[in-house]
């Protein structure tokens, strides 16, 4: 769900320091821009594509992949769009930003590159048909949603993977309107949590064959965070027995709002309200000169679920315009499994 | 120069009538002092320190004005004179040895020797370099002062004086920065080619064996002759 | 007891006012012109600094397409392929009778600008949204930003201490509007951070250009001669006061050997007065440079905008022409000035230290140190031989200035030999006693003057140098003129296609049309300007070649061969009968080299058919129009009208040359009045010495007064004598002046402009410099003239005194 990722969007658009002082501001009115409704009917393919009068929207891919030797990697692909205005036109004047985040963990180390465009030009964007999503040579495209290729690269690293849904979307919260606060913040939310991945990642070390499963997000909103919330934890999980769990808490001065979706291995899912979830640190690292929870507690009383979260390497920071965490996690306990794990506010 | 050729046919060479002079800030030195000295006589000045004796002896010489009285120096009265008209006297009329800096020191002793007589155009090669040998300073014309010990420098400084076969020598204690040898010898050279050459001498000492060598001798104190 | 010695030795200072004013003045002048060099030497430098950050020159390569403009197409092209690029839009902005450089840069895309940086962390930070949507915000510095805001049709301004004085930073977006080029762009900067693989610019973009740093404009070397000369300047102002303040301490150091052999005695001790008198002059040498830094300030205020214009016009560079005081330039200051008083401190410091406690007070009035001038006299020789050898075996810019410094020290240092010898000849020859005093009363100064004549000698030899370089300079450069503008009228159109109008309209009213035509191409030594030109017979008759081939204009004409400028020739050391590649397998043998004052960059000229092989876009917008000059002003206007083009766009050839000319004078206006400043530090220097020498002078002219030279005589001797040593030393200076300007000419222009040039001598410049020096003599000398003037006997007859 990536709630600071809007912010990051917003922020990220120009090498824009002082607009952390704007941060309380998108908690207030829109602008002009629409707002996330209750009840809305999503229309497909054409909802795959952007919302440009929305204010920021996201494409965000992570994988959990398995290299031939047997080690453990995970991938991050993001696009995100973010507008200036709610609208958008041709040319260098198009108020709408696009940015591009990738990133490789591997055992040992955490590759990631950044990527920064505006609309209107070509440069980057996203149709829903055939599905594209591109920022300069990044793209993630196919036919259709269910079948994708994805590349990307930084300086030292890149992938070239193709992607072949396994299962339905998932709507999060009600019906795909994911509510963030108590005050009501929301946004539209769903998911293809279950791809199957493969491909080839490009190391310092080498190439690399790979295979494994991605979780794709897609999200889009207006007016994402209350006022008094700083940052959240964000999980998606994947059971070796085919169930997954994709649940966040939003810390706030007034307390955590946690939500979460049980997606069961068919492919249904529910929604589970705030406090059904509890997130206990086990364990920090320090990273990028802080303390980061890099080992959790996560329970969820009423699936039974009980385990420990830890990060593959606990180096997987983002330090892109703006930094947060991101990486690969394995999972113990009542249930073993594999996800990601996003942190921001640190 | 024609006023100081003209002889009045007095003896007198020298006449200090009443003379007054006060230094500047109004402190009295002289307060009417008269004094003469005839052709070849030879007078000593003696004085307390500060009496005012050196003044004198430079009013005489016109290196100074004084405020009142009179000095007729060689038939020439020296209150209308101005600067340069002193200037012309000193050079024309009196010869001058002061008791240190006679010489100039860029020039060398022969340049010096001569600088006088040639500055008032009555230079005589032979009587210069005769007096070069009587003064023992023949071997040393090439040199500049400054090689040259204090003696040595006086007597070039009185052969500059002679030079010009001067009517009236001033003398400021000349032997005053000497040892007592060099003192002397420097007291009898200058004394024999006064006697020599006819000319008046006003020798300003504190000495009083010097003092006693002359044919004068008067006693300033209080800015008066005692 | 510090505190009792450091009174009775401050006391001295108290006692003797016009030495300390002397000595504080000699340390003001040393660092006040230095310091105002540095002052604009870091001001420029800052601009430069801020213009490159802005431009983003000196570090990234750049795309470029010689024949134009790219399209937004091409950039998404390369981006699509992982080039990391960003879009720069610029071109000239007019802003009533002056033409600002607009520049629009991806804002989303380029690396952080200072500029941007800047007005994000401001209080009131722009918001983004207004940055990169309609209408946006444009950048300007303080001093551009009123004047766009009486321009009225312009997006609101930020206004930002980041950019130089006549730069516009804006969105691309904003840009393209205007500069009413929607959809161009100017060139593509390639981004530090590359992917991992990229396909080779041949496959996506084969038109575009890759220039690295190294073949771009530079400001920052190519003005560095200029900077090096002002440099230069600084320093030998430095020197010259540095003789001020050596006189000056060491007569206080003579004056206070009595007090300090007494305090010796009293059981100080000799280290101790050392730390304090090092203490006291220390403390001496902060206020001066104090003061100096403030008429540092003031001067460098003064000259700074003639500076910018200069390095406008010379370098194209901007400058900002507002003084900013930066700390590090005062502590600079200081530390010069602390370091230049010790030095010039330290052998009357290191005499005193081992003065034995019962030396008497000895001040020597006459010293024939021969041995000693000999001494000197050789070591002069020894830097010049120095100078002469660093050049001939090293060579180059800075070997060019060792071999200046080599001269002119040695130069300075033969002087006193020089001068005594010339001296003693005179005073053999002279007749008179008073003329024998004088001339050996002369020589007997001279080692207490040769200090300041040197200084002399130096400020003497820099203006007959700089000044004969100048004139030379300007001669040429007229003539050139006069060569190179033959056409009566220059027209410049808005775009091509009037152009090609102009040019129809023009054909049956004119003798010529003379298109100019040029596309900006790379060459190793630097970015290369190529011209196109069509047969006209002003080329062959006006063209100002300084070397060629036969046949030359017959070869460059029908595109056999190509002609390039005066600087590209000595850069790349290329002479006719060479080739050169313009484009990639474009081979032109070289048929003649013209020179090409005021470009600092590589220029060359092809046929016009030639030029539309080689960029078949470059643009037709300009023209030398060929007529009877007597119709030319009607015909401006004509065209004007016709047009509708601004003045600007149709310019005379008598104006094009009265503004060269203008540019020019600007150019050198510093290098004068640096000039007339360090002759006049040379002035205060005799000065200072006479000063210093006027106790010394008493018992050298007492004997003389008493023996009947009156103290009107004595006064004009002295005003005689400070102007005669001038006068010797300026005839000195002259043969050593023609040396410098030779050197400046033939090596130091070379180096750092380009061009070599034809000298001139210039007699009458002479003439006037050499009254202004008896001038300057005669002032410095009036001083202590007429003390002697007004010297009671009474003083003088002290001498002779006893108690002395």
């Amino acid at each position: 769900m990536n709630v600071r990722a809007l912010l990051i969007a917003i922020m990220c658009m120009l090498p824009v320091s002082s607009w952390a002082q704007g941060y309380a501001g998108l908690g207030g009115s829109a602008d002009g821009f629409e707002i996330p409704q209750r009840g809305y009917q999503f229309e497909f393919p054409k909802d795959h594509g952007p919302h440009p009068a929305f204010r920021i929207e996201w494409w965000y891919l992570t994988a959990n992949l398995t290299a031939d030797d047997g080690r453990d990697y995970g991938i991050q692909w993001t696009l995100f769009r973010s507008a200036l205005k709610p609208f958008e036109t041709e040319g260098w004047q198009s108020p709408q930003i696009w940015m591009g985040h990738a990133a490789v963990t591997t055992p040992e180390t955490h590759y990631f590159a950044e990527r920064l465009s505006r609309g209107g030009i070509g440069q980057a964007g996203a149709t829903a048909e055939p599905f594209a999503a591109w920022i300069d040579e990044w793209q993630m495209s196919g036919p259709d949603f269910d079948t994708l290729t994805l590349t990307a690269s930084g300086k030292d690293f890149g992938y070239d993977l193709s992607l072949k849904a396994q299962g339905p979307l998932v709507f999060h919260g009600e019906n795909g309107y994911s509510v963030k606060s108590s005050d009501g913040q929301a946004s539209h939310y769903y998911s293809q949590p279950s791809y199957n991945v493969e491909g080839v990642l490009h190391l310092p070390e080498g190439d690399m064959a790979v295979s494994g499963n991605g979780w794709l997000d897609r999200e889009w909103s207006s007016q994402p965070l209350a006022e008094d919330q700083s940052g959240w934890d964000w999980f998606s999980l994947s059971f070796d027995d085919g169930d997954k769990l994709m649940a966040f808490r939003l810390r706030g001065d007034r307390g955590d709002f946690t939500s979460a979706t049980w997606i069961s291995a068919d492919g249904s899912s529910m929604a589970l309200s705030d406090g059904s979830t509890s997130f206990t640190p086990l364990e920090t690292a320090h990273v990028a000169g802080r303390d980061v929870p890099v080992a959790w507690r996560v329970t969820l009383p009423d699936r039974g679920v009980d385990v420990e979260v830890s990060a593959l390497v606990p180096d997987a920071w983002m330090a892109t315009r703006f930094e947060y965490w991101e990486g690969p996690v394995t999972v113990t306990g009542t249930h073993e499994g594999r996800g990601y794990l996003e942190m921001t506010g640190y | 120069m024609h006023i100081l050729r003209s002889k009045t046919g007095q003896a007198m060479l020298l006449n200090i009538d009443n003379i007054q002079k006060s230094y500047p800030g109004g402190r009295p030195v002289l307060k009417g002092v008269s004094l003469t000295l005839d052709k070849g006589q030879t007078l000593a000045l003696t004085g307390e320190s500060g009496s005012g004796k050196s003044t004198l002896l430079n009013l005489a010489g016109a290196l100074d004005s004084f405020d009142q009285g009179e000095i007729t120096l060689d038939g020439t009265r020296l209150s209308p004179l101005d600067d340069a008209g002193r200037a012309q006297l000193r050079r024309q009329s009196v010869s001058l040895v002061f008791q240190q800096f006679n010489l100039i020191p860029s020039l060398t002793v022969l340049q010096n020797l001569t600088f006088h007589a040639r500055l008032a155009e009555c230079q005589d090669q032979e009587w210069t370099l005769h007096l070069a040998d009587r003064l023992g300073v023949a071997d040393l014309l090439d040199r500049h002062p400054e090689n040259l010990s204090g003696g040595q420098q006086q007597r070039v400084a009185i052969g500059r004086a002679m030079a010009v076969r001067p009517k009236l020598l001033l003398a400021d204690e000349p032997t005053g920065n000497l040892d007592e040898t060099a003192s002397a010898n420097v007291l009898d050279l200058m004394l024999a080619l006064v006697a020599d050459t006819g000319a008046a001498l006003l020798l300003v000492t504190h000495s009083h064996d010097i003092a006693a060598r002359l044919d004068r001798r008067v006693h300033l104190s209080g800015g008066h002759i005692q | 007891m510090t505190r009792t010695v450091l009174q009775a030795l401050l006391s001295h200072w108290r006692a003797h006012r016009l030495q300390l004013g002397t000595l504080l003045i000699g340390i003001a002048l040393a660092t006040g012109l230095w310091s105002a060099v540095q002052a604009i030497n870091s001001e420029a430098r800052a601009s430069y600094a801020r213009a490159n950050a802005q431009l983003a020159l000196g570090q990234l390569d750049e795309l470029r397409d010689p024949t134009g403009p790219i399209p937004i197409a091409r950039y998404v092209d390369l981006r699509r392929a992982g080039w990391q690029v960003a879009a720069v839009l610029e071109g000239p902005y007019r802003l009533g009778t002056r033409s600002v450089h607009l520049m629009g840069v991806d804002m989303v895309a380029y690396p952080a600008l200072p500029a941007i940086v800047e007005a994000e962390q401001s209080a009131a930070a722009p918001d983004p949204a207004d940055m990169l949507t309609a209408p946006g915000r444009i950048l300007a510095s303080s001093e551009l930003a009123p004047l766009l805001r009486e321009q009225g049709d312009l997006p609101p301004i930020l206004e930002s201490s980041a950019l130089p004085p006549d730069v516009i930073l804006t969105d691309i977006g904003v840009a393209e509007t205007l500069l009413d080029q929607q959809g161009d762009i100017s060139r593509l900067v390639v981004l530090s951070d590359q992917p991992r693989l990229v396909p080779a610019l041949s496959d996506i973009a084969p038109e575009l250009q890759r220039f690295s740093p190294s073949s771009q404009v530079d400001t920052d070397q190519l003005t560095g001669s200029f900077h090096l000369n002002l440099s230069a300047f600084g320093m030998l102002s430095f020197a010259v006061g540095l003789f001020i303040v050596h006189g000056t301490v060491g007569l206080a150091f003579a004056q206070r050997r009595g007090m300090i052999r007494t305090m010796r005695a009293l059981g100080v001790s000799m280290r101790r007065l050392v730390v304090l008198i090092l203490a006291e002059l220390t403390f001496l040498a902060v206020i001066g440079g104090a003061l100096g830094l403030a008429l540092g300030f003031f001067i460098a205020g003064a000259l700074l905008p003639d500076v910018a214009a200069t390095l406008r016009g010379l370098y194209g560079a901007s400058v900002s022409g507002q003084m900013s005081l930066r700390p590090e330039w005062a502590a600079a200051g200081i530390a010069m000035a602390v370091a230049g008083t010790l030095l010039a401190s330290g052998q009357a410091l290191w005499r005193l230290s081992q003065m034995p406690i019962l030396t008497g007070p000895g001040v020597r009035a006459w010293q024939d140190n021969a041995p000693a001038r000999r001494l000197t006299a050789l070591a002069g020789l020894i830097l010049i031989a120095g100078g002469t050898l660093a050049y001939l075996s090293v060579g180059g810019l800075i070997a060019g200035f060792v071999l200046l410094a080599g001269l002119l020290t040695g130069a300075a240092l033969l002087l006193p030999l020089s001068l005594s010898g010339v001296l003693a000849l005179f005073a053999r020859r002279a007749q008179g006693p008073v003329a024998q005093w004088v001339w050996a009363d002369m020589r007997a100064q001279l080692p207490g003057l040769s200090l300041a004549l040197m200084a002399l000698l130096l400020a003497l030899a820099a203006n007959i140098g700089v000044g004969t370089m100048v004139s030379s300079f300007r001669l040429t450069f007229v003539g050139w003129l006069d060569q190179r503008l033959t056409s009566e009228l220059y027209v410049t159109a808005v775009d091509d296609q009037q152009g090609q109008e102009i040019s129809e309209w023009l054909q049956p009213r004119v003798d010529a049309i003379l298109p100019l035509r040029t596309v900006e191409l790379a060459h190793e030594t630097g970015p290369l300007f190529l011209y196109g030109i069509v047969d006209d017979p002003v080329y062959r008759l006006h063209w100002p070649l300084i070397t060629s081939a036969t046949g030359v204009w017959d070869d460059v004409m029908t595109g056999h061969a190509v002609l390039i400028n005066e600087q590209l020739g000595r850069r790349a050391d290329l002479w006719p009968g060479d080739t050169l590649e313009l484009r990639p397998g474009h081979v032109l043998t070289i048929a003649g080299v013209y020179s090409d004052y005021g470009n600092p960059t590589g220029q060359a000229m092809v046929s016009m058919a030639q030029l539309d092989q080689i960029a078949p876009g470059a643009e037709t917008r300009r023209f030398g129009v060929r007529m009877p000059p007597e119709d030319a002003t009607e015909m401006a206007q004509e065209l004007r009208r016709q047009f509708d083009l601004p003045r600007q766009s149709v310019v005379h050839q008598a104006a094009m040359k009265a503004q060269s000319r203008a540019i020019f004078e600007k150019t050198f206006v510093v290098t004068s009045a640096l000039n007339v400043l360090t002759l006049g530090v040379a002035g205060f220097a005799i000065l200072t010495s006479l000063l210093t020498l006027w106790t010394q002078r008493l018992p050298q002219i007492a004997p003389v007064w008493a023996l009947g030279l009156d103290r009107s005589q004595l006064a004009r001797l002295e005003l005689m004598r400070s102007v005669t040593l001038a006068a010797l030393t300026a005839c000195l200076a002259l043969p050593l002046g023609l040396v410098l300007s030779w050197v400046l000419l033939t090596v130091i222009n070379v180096q750092a402009f380009g061009w070599r040039l034809p000298m001139y001598v210039f007699p009458l410049d002479w003439l006037y410099l050499f009254v202004l020096t008896l001038l300057a003599a005669l002032i410095a000398a009036a001083l202590p003239a007429m003390r002697l003037l007004r010297l009671p006997p009474a003083d003088l007859l002290r001498v002779f005194a006893s108690e002395r």
